[in-house]
């Protein structure tokens, strides 16, 4: 058998796409991270529980109403989207002249209400939620049998993630964006609508949360508690890149899920605390993470 | 309409502002005409930036009455008094530095009618066009202060308030941009200038107000200007 490394490479492939796997969804929830952080200064704990209520949403919507992944694939996002309009126009709003403190505070309390109200209706055992037909199999790509559905979660997040980061860093919705970032004052002050934006940016970033949810579910099982079992990678994650960077976030998103992945085969002791080390190693070296930037 | 050219286009009564505790502002009163051009004189912290700030909104709580061309304007929130037709200019210039030079000057949108397209712009500050793809905090002071004057010339407003544009720059930009503002007002733009730098003011403005301990202290025309400079002398420090 082929080898790479002293490792099969059956095995050392297999690794790679599941680091890819999450790396993918690393990606998407650090980049709603950060985009949250940038415009409203918020460091949002709930992020996790609202990718779990993305999942549970899809979940819920083939359950009670037939509604197939396509639709939920849109469906599932924008209520988290909604949820987020919710949560913005009534709590944070009146957090954003506070410390950074009082907002992780709050969305912390508000994960930990989510995922309990969720694992008191649902309990916390988790459901499968089956992958739609034309993602059932695999490609062989000859050295390598390659998941069809876990091919489509790299192909779609990378499209989303493209996506996200050409519409902030090259179109003028994104110029307001990166302005409102800087100067939201002065932004407002030419006559834009910077309150909106904001509660649009806050649904926004959750709203990819949530559609990290969808693409999750078939993947690990729908549960309550999948949202508290990722987020707090994430959060190393984005304190690795580092939270001024949208490309950065990416980037980083994706290379901690191949570097843990590939961790499993060469130093399976190691793989849950991998990233951990990294993130002590970034932050002796570089406090403001890899791409971050003094604010 | 015609008789609207007498009526003011922007009028300040009473107007008191707050920052959180400190008051600053103790009742400012002043008007100002369509195609007028006035002045705000007075020392540091006599509170003309904060004046325009609290026009638009940026102060903390305020009270009195703000009038953009016969409209209420002091109850309502910053973008909205914006739309009602301000294009302001801050004292710090406020360009972005995740913006390229092209996209500051993209930036504000279109709030009214008449706004110079970007080629007009691009003639009357030719720098600019050279510098348009780098990154706006690349440029230099004077071509910040040119593009923070140039992209509200875009917006259609029917009043500019420029805080402060000559502050730190060269004679040769400080005429550049004299050379702008007569160009402006000749084409009828309203504007409200607050300026340190009285030699430069003085021959542009209709008329000038002297701010002092948050109110106006004294008003003087332009006729007047010979007339009142011992008393300008003494409020200014000049």
């Amino acid at each position: 058998m082929t080898e790479i490394f002293g490792v099969p490479i059956q095995a050392f492939m297999g690794q790679l796409t599941i680091g890819l796997v999450n790396g993918a969804f690393y990606a998407m929830l650090s980049l709603g991270l950060a985009v949250i952080f940038g415009m409203l200064n918020i460091v949002n704990f709930a992020h996790g529980a609202l990718y779990m209520m993305g999942a549970m949403f899809s979940w819920m919507l083939l359950k009670y109403a037939d509604v197939n992944y396509w639709f939920a694939l849109v469906l599932a996002p924008v209520g988290v989207g909604i949820v987020g309009v919710i949560i913005e126009k009534t709590m944070l709003r009146w957090l954003y002249q506070l410390d950074h403190l009082y907002g992780l505070l709050l969305t912390f309390g508000l994960a930990l209400i989510l995922e309990g109200a969720f694992r008191e209706a649902y309990g916390s055992s988790g459901a499968p939620y089956d992958a739609p037909d034309v993602f059932k199999g695999v490609f062989n790509l000859g050295f390598m049998f390659l998941p069809k559905y876990r091919a489509w979660v790299v192909f779609a997040s990378a499209v989303v993630c493209i996506a996200t980061w050409y519409m902030i860093e090259k179109t003028k919705l994104g110029a307001y964006l990166r302005a409102g970032t800087e100067n939201p004052k002065l932004v407002q002050a030419f006559g834009i609508n910077v309150p909106l934006m904001v509660t649009l940016t806050y649904a926004f970033g959750v709203g990819l949360a949530g559609l990290a949810g969808v693409l999750a579910a078939p993947v690990y099982q729908v549960s309550a508690l999948m949202g508290s079992n990722i987020i707090i990678v994430v959060f190393a994650v984005v304190v690795i890149g580092g939270m001024g960077s949208i490309m950065g976030s990416i980037l980083t998103g994706l290379a901690l899920g191949i570097i843990e992945g590939l961790t499993k085969v060469f130093y399976p002791e190691a793989s849950s605390t991998v990233v951990y080390i990294i993130m002590v190693i970034v932050l002796l070296i570089r406090p403001t993470g890899l791409f971050g930037r003094e604010k | 309409m015609s008789a609207v050219t007498n009526l003011a286009l922007l009028s300040v009564s009473n107007l008191q502002a707050w920052y959180g505790e400190s008051h600053i502002l103790h009742g400012m009163d002043f008007e100002i005409k369509r195609g007028e051009l006035i002045t705000l004189l007075g020392r540091n912290g006599s509170g003309r930036t904060t004046t325009l700030k609290a026009i638009l909104g940026l102060t903390g709580v305020r009270t009195g009455s703000v009038k953009v061309d016969g409209v209420e304007a002091v109850h309502l929130s910053t973008h909205q008094i914006a739309r009602l037709g301000l294009g302001y200019c801050p004292e710090e210039r406020g360009i972005f530095s995740s913006l390229s030079c092209e996209e500051n000057l993209l930036l504000p949108p279109r709030i009214g009618e008449g706004g110079m397209s970007i080629d007009e712009i691009y003639v009357m500050f030719p720098n600019l066009k050279e510098r348009r793809n780098s990154q706006g905090t690349r440029l230099s002071g004077g071509e910040q202060q040119m593009l923070a004057m140039a992209r509200i010339l875009r917006m259609g407003a029917k009043i500019l308030l420029l805080d402060e544009i000559t502050e730190g720059l060269a004679p040769v930009i400080v005429q550049t941009l004299g050379r702008v503002i007569r160009e402006l007002k000749a084409k009828g733009m309203t504007i409200i200038m607050v300026e340190q730098n009285f030699r430069f003011a003085a021959p542009l403005a209709d008329r000038h107000y002297v701010v002092e301990h948050g109110k106006i202290a004294a008003v003087v025309e332009k006729h007047e200007l010979a007339a009142k400079a011992d008393m300008l002398h003494d409020y200014l420090g000049v």
